[in-house]
């Protein structure tokens, strides 16, 4: 009996456990090997070279495009999901408000980037429109194809992805606190000031923590948007394994590792984060 | 606090009106639709929109065969498990997508008729909608009393295959549904391993035309926003279905 139950565990959890060493768990340890193995054997140049100038700038662009965009969203997309929760509003314009923004979390990458180049590109709808009424916002400094323009973009899913994530800590704070809060006679700004804010800080950083991840691991967008011209560490990366630069692939693997070491560091600080969100949904 | 929609609202809005005007612009012969009307008559469109499908097919078959058995049995016999399967679940929102690349192309390098055409893609792709079809297994599955379903199943005579197949099956359809609608809208739209790998999927082609028509590229990113929208309706409607 005992053989058939091994058996019957093997059957079922191993294709699935297979799989996922052999395609997710193999690799990303390959990756570490990699980076630190050069034609002579073991060396850490390979991940040296990650201080090289172009990297560094890279790297830096990254950070500063996911900060920035992840902040922009976090604050759109509180205010949007505030807004969704009010009392009054329809219930027909709060279901397409939460279908909207299921589609537009999920709409990024290259379509995505055309979307924006047929709006705010050197050609796009609006920049002409703009510009027929003498605003010329290129002449002005602005341009889609930098971090500015990245962040305008990415602003796109991560305002959404704000609003699904955030919506069920706002839900839990409106009910009884707010009412509360009024009948002791505190105002809107004591309420936030001493309330609201306190109690959804945790949720609010663990959520801005996703969208940083979430700009950081980006690809397609970027690439489409800016034809692999702004250094950013995917298109790095995707340089070296389209062979475009001459640059041996345990630096590329090397580069992969950084990003994976960013993104393994937020996601870790995400989860210490929404653990301490349990805290007030006890109560 | 009320006006606050407008900004918002044109900020979501504007691209897409934006995005249709561009497709039907005509240059010095106004607007039309010669756009729609070439990507009709350009078999490399087709090829890969039917391409993509055809991998959303295979990624969701493939996932699902791999996955509804493993969490059946987790849930079932070896909850211990839990740990690693949300680990395991989690990784590849950890791991960039430009990462696994980097990492899958340099330990399969062969054979031909593995990593050669594009049904590689399904490898990878299974990965990325992992998060996604997990969770959505593992919440339809907890709702469940698999116990009394396997113990009425088996008193019944039944064997796995059966059991698994016209008992739990029917009872995960909402779950089965959502999971299957995401992996469209993750394979359709998924670009990073197809641009690497060289395959002519339908993101790397509205990419590629972007190059040399900006109003093609407007009328394909419209249409992959009608799919995405689509997908996530049938998401919502089967959600609401499931909440009866």
């Amino acid at each position: 009996m005992h053989w058939r139950e091994r058996a019957a565990d093997i059957l079922f959890l191993g294709p699935f456990l297979l799989f996922a060493t052999a395609f997710l768990v193999f690799p990303t340890l390959g990756l570490f090997v990699q980076a630190v193995t050069t034609k002579h054997g073991f060396s850490l140049s390979p991940l040296a070279t990650i201080w090289h100038d172009n990297h560094l700038v890279a790297f830096r662009n990254s950070i500063e495009v996911s900060v920035l965009s992840a902040l922009v969203g976090a604050l759109g997309g509180a205010i949007a999901a505030w807004l969704a929760l009010a009392p009054g509003l329809p219930r027909w314009a709060r279901a397409l408000v939460s279908t909207f923004s299921a589609v537009a979390a999920n709409f990024a990458g290259v379509p995505l980037a055309f979307a924006f180049i047929s709006t705010l590109g050197t050609l796009g709808v609006i920049t002409g429109l703009l510009k027929s009424i003498g605003i010329d916002i290129y002449a002005a400094g602005f341009s889609l194809f930098h971090i500015e323009g990245l962040v305008i973009v990415y602003a796109y899913f991560q305002i959404p992805l704000m609003l699904i994530v955030i919506t069920p800590a706002l839900e839990g704070l409106r009910r009884e606190w707010r009412e509360a809060a009024e009948s002791l006679g505190a105002s809107t700004w004591q309420f936030w000031r001493h309330i609201g804010l306190p109690v959804l800080l945790p949720s609010l950083l663990s959520a801005t923590i996703l969208l940083f991840g979430n700009a950081f691991s980006a690809f397609a967008t970027p690439y489409a948007l800016t034809a692999g011209n702004l250094p950013l560490v995917p298109i790095d990366i995707a340089n070296v394994l389209s062979g475009n630069v001459s640059v041996s692939p345990a630096q590329g693997a090397a580069l992969a590792c950084g990003m994976i070491v960013v993104m393994a560091v937020a996601m870790l600080l995400y989860g210490l984060l929404a653990r301490r969100v349990g805290k007030w949904r006890a109560r | 606090m009320k006006w606050l929609w407008v900004p918002l609202g044109a900020y979501f809005a504007l691209p897409l009106v934006a995005t249709a005007v561009m497709s039907l612009w005509q240059g010095a012969h106004g607007y039309g639709f010669e756009a729609y009307a070439r990507l009709i008559h350009t078999p490399e469109m087709w090829h890969s929109l039917l391409l993509s499908t055809r991998l959303a097919i295979e990624t969701i078959i493939a996932g699902l065969v791999i996955l509804v058995p493993a969490v059946f049995w987790m849930n079932l016999r070896v909850p211990t498990l839990r740990p690693l399967f949300d680990f395991v679940s989690v990784l590849p929102l950890v791991v960039p997508a430009i990462s696994l690349v980097a990492g899958i192309t340099a330990i399969y390098t062969g054979p031909d008729w593995f990593v050669g055409t594009a049904n590689f893609l399904v490898v990878p792709y299974v990965i990325l909608a992992l998060p996604y079809t997990y969770r959505a297994l593992d919440v339809g599955m907890r709702a469940l009393d698999l116990r009394t379903l396997t113990e009425a199943a088996q008193s019944l005579g039944a064997s796995w295959p059966t059991m698994i197949l016209r008992v739990l099956v029917p009872n995960l359809v909402t779950a089965l549904l959502g999971a299957a609608l995401l992996t469209m809208t993750i394979v359709i739209g998924e670009f990073t391993f197809a641009s690497i790998l060289l395959f002519n999927t339908f993101a790397v082609y509205i990419n590629h035309i972007g190059s040399t028509s900006a109003t093609r590229a407007a009328a394909l990113s419209l249409l992959a926003f009608l799919i995405t929208w689509l997908a996530m309706l049938g998401v919502a409607l089967g959600g609401r279905r499931a909440a009866r």
